[in-house]
């Protein structure tokens, strides 16, 4: 019978933590950051389908990158942690910071107990009454929580974007500049060659709007989010109201239902 | 952390079942005096469906409350309205509108119209031995059906019976009379505006016959609660604007107090 071998603890955290940083470094990048009416999230994303940004609750949302199905978990384990503490206090009851201390909770339990970390790297935001009350937590794979201030990035190029938010963020800036400063670094290629370009269509991009009554998470696509990403277009905020289209309340799409009746079915 | 399903309730009844609002039991053979609600009405009109519920609760011979809810949003695309005993009956609904809330994040789609309609009537079920003690809740739900574009009703019973309602419905102590009036004012091909008033002159007539369902307190500006769902959501009628459509219904009735037309 052979004897396993000896691994330190230090080794063995080490290891995992290599494991979980190089999952993450793979997948594409996400970036959050506030402007003057609320909390922006801008993800590589083709799929229209397969999220990786999506409301918890009211004034909460949750980002990721990293591997789908594990943060897909952590996702429904979040409206499932919201909801039921919703239900049993009150709506206002539900906070970022609750969350995001039951996702460490739930991170570092997997990162030191289970055969596999988990390879994702999520972001909790919830938009306040005016934006110094914002919160943003960046959540690691080991269970870490970090209190942000204005903006994060995460995922491949996530250093290379923040260094880039470091230098031309600033708070007060509005949804078209915004987006279209987070949509620049993403552009970008850390390693110094040509950027790429990036349509709308391979875009994610959300919001939390403070202004909006209860629930604040709004997607933005189409014709709309065209209009606030191009330097032309003067439009620089969302429409106050929702867009009567039947279906879904949750995105706004910037058509108008004159040109798309309602024959034509939900959205 | 499991993976596991879209409903809230279900997951609630593996995790704390104690907030479930039909897994608590009784002393056999107990009764309870609990606040009671009463009438609630609903109609179809071209375009959507308008629900409407007076606000009084009793205890038997006693007005238990003179301002309570009694028609509640569900979502976006319905409303519920509930009859029976109020403190399980409002629980029951928060239930319910966190069920649809939570069904529309987890799978980013709403449900449809009849499915709502059988998750509402699945709790009903689950209710029955609080029924058979006396504690009984009796919903109807209405929507509009984005598949269909039209409104539609839905009524239970407290066995977890679902049953789709054609034109009009009504629940609760009151529906006897409320029912009468609106089988006599609904007409097919009413516009919202016609619709709001027949709802509000169904309860008029239902508050004139049944003690237990309130009228429109004029002293008080007490007016019923009403939601009117269409192909743009749910909106509940404002103070001002219901105020106007009851004090016209209360001249009109002036002098002419069965509505006689």
């Amino acid at each position: 019978m052979s004897m396993p071998f000896y691994v330190s603890p230090e080794q063995l955290m080490k290891d995992r933590a290599d494991y979980a940083r190089k999952g993450i470094a793979r997948g594409r990048s996400v970036v959050v950051l506030g402007y003057d009416r609320g909390i922006a999230f801008v993800a590589e994303n083709p799929s229209r389908a397969l999220h990786k940004v999506s409301e918890i609750y009211d004034r909460i949302a949750f980002a990721a990158v990293g591997k789908y199905n594990e943060f897909e978990n952590l996702r429904v384990a979040g409206v499932r942690y919201a909801d039921l503490r919703g239900y049993s206090y009150d709506r206002s009851d539900v906070t970022a910071r609750g969350l995001a201390n039951a996702y460490a909770q739930t991170l570092g339990t997997v990162f030191t107990q289970e055969s596999k970390p988990y390879e994702v790297e999520i972001v909790v935001a919830e938009v306040g009454q005016n934006a110094d009350q914002d919160q943003i937590y960046r959540l690691t794979y080991d269970g870490s929580v970090a209190d942000e201030q204005g903006f994060i990035a995460m995922g491949g190029a996530g250093e290379h974007i923040t260094e880039g938010l470091h230098q031309r963020w600033a708070p007060g800036m509005n949804l078209g500049d915004a987006l279209g400063l987070a949509v620049e670094l993403l552009r970008q290629d850390p390693a110094g060659g040509p950027s790429r370009t990036l349509a709308a269509a391979q875009l994610e991009v959300a919001v939390l709007d403070r202004a909006r009554p209860r629930r604040t998470f709004r997607r933005l696509v189409g014709p709309l989010l065209d209009a606030l990403l191009s330097s032309e277009d003067p439009t620089a905020d969302l429409p106050a109201d929702d867009e009567p289209t039947p279906g879904r309340h949750d995105t706004l799409t910037g058509e108008s239902p004159s040109t798309d009746p309602p024959e034509s079915g939900p959205a | 952390m499991t993976a596991g399903s879209s409903s809230f309730t279900e997951f609630i009844g593996a995790h704390s079942p104690e907030l479930l609002p039909s897994r608590r039991l009784l002393p056999v053979g107990a009764t309870i005096e609990a606040p009671h609600g009463t009438t609630i009405v609903s109609l179809t009109y071209d375009g959507g469906v308008v629900m409407a519920g007076d606000r009084r609760a009793t205890m038997g011979n006693l007005i238990a409350n003179r301002d309570m809810d009694k028609v509640f949003g569900a979502d976006d695309y319905s409303a519920v309205g509930i009859a029976g005993t109020a403190g399980l009956a409002i629980e029951m609904v928060k239930l319910f509108q966190v069920e649809l809330e939570h069904y529309e994040k987890i799978e980013g789609t709403l449900l449809s119209l009849e499915g709502k309609a059988n998750r509402l009537a699945t709790m009903i079920r689950a209710n029955l031995a609080m029924a058979m003690q006396g504690l009984a809740v009796v919903p109807v739900f209405a929507g509009f059906d984005l598949d269909a574009l039209v409104g539609r009703i839905f009524s239970f019973d407290v066995t977890g019976g679902c049953y789709e309602e054609h034109d009009h419905h009504s629940v609760g102590s009151g529906s006897l009379f409320a029912r009468g009036s609106m089988k006599k004012l609904w007409r097919p091909g009413m516009d919202s505006a016609a619709a709001v008033r027949v709802a509000v002159e169904a309860l008029y007539d239902a508050a004139d016959d049944d003690s237990a369902t309130g009228g429109p307190d004029l002293t008080r500006r007490i007016w019923p609660t009403l939601a009117v769902v269409d192909v743009e959501g749910l909106q509940f009628l404002d103070d001002d604007a219901l105020g106007a459509v009851v004090e016209q219904i209360v001249a009109d009735r002036r002098g002419n107090p069965g509505g006689a037309r």
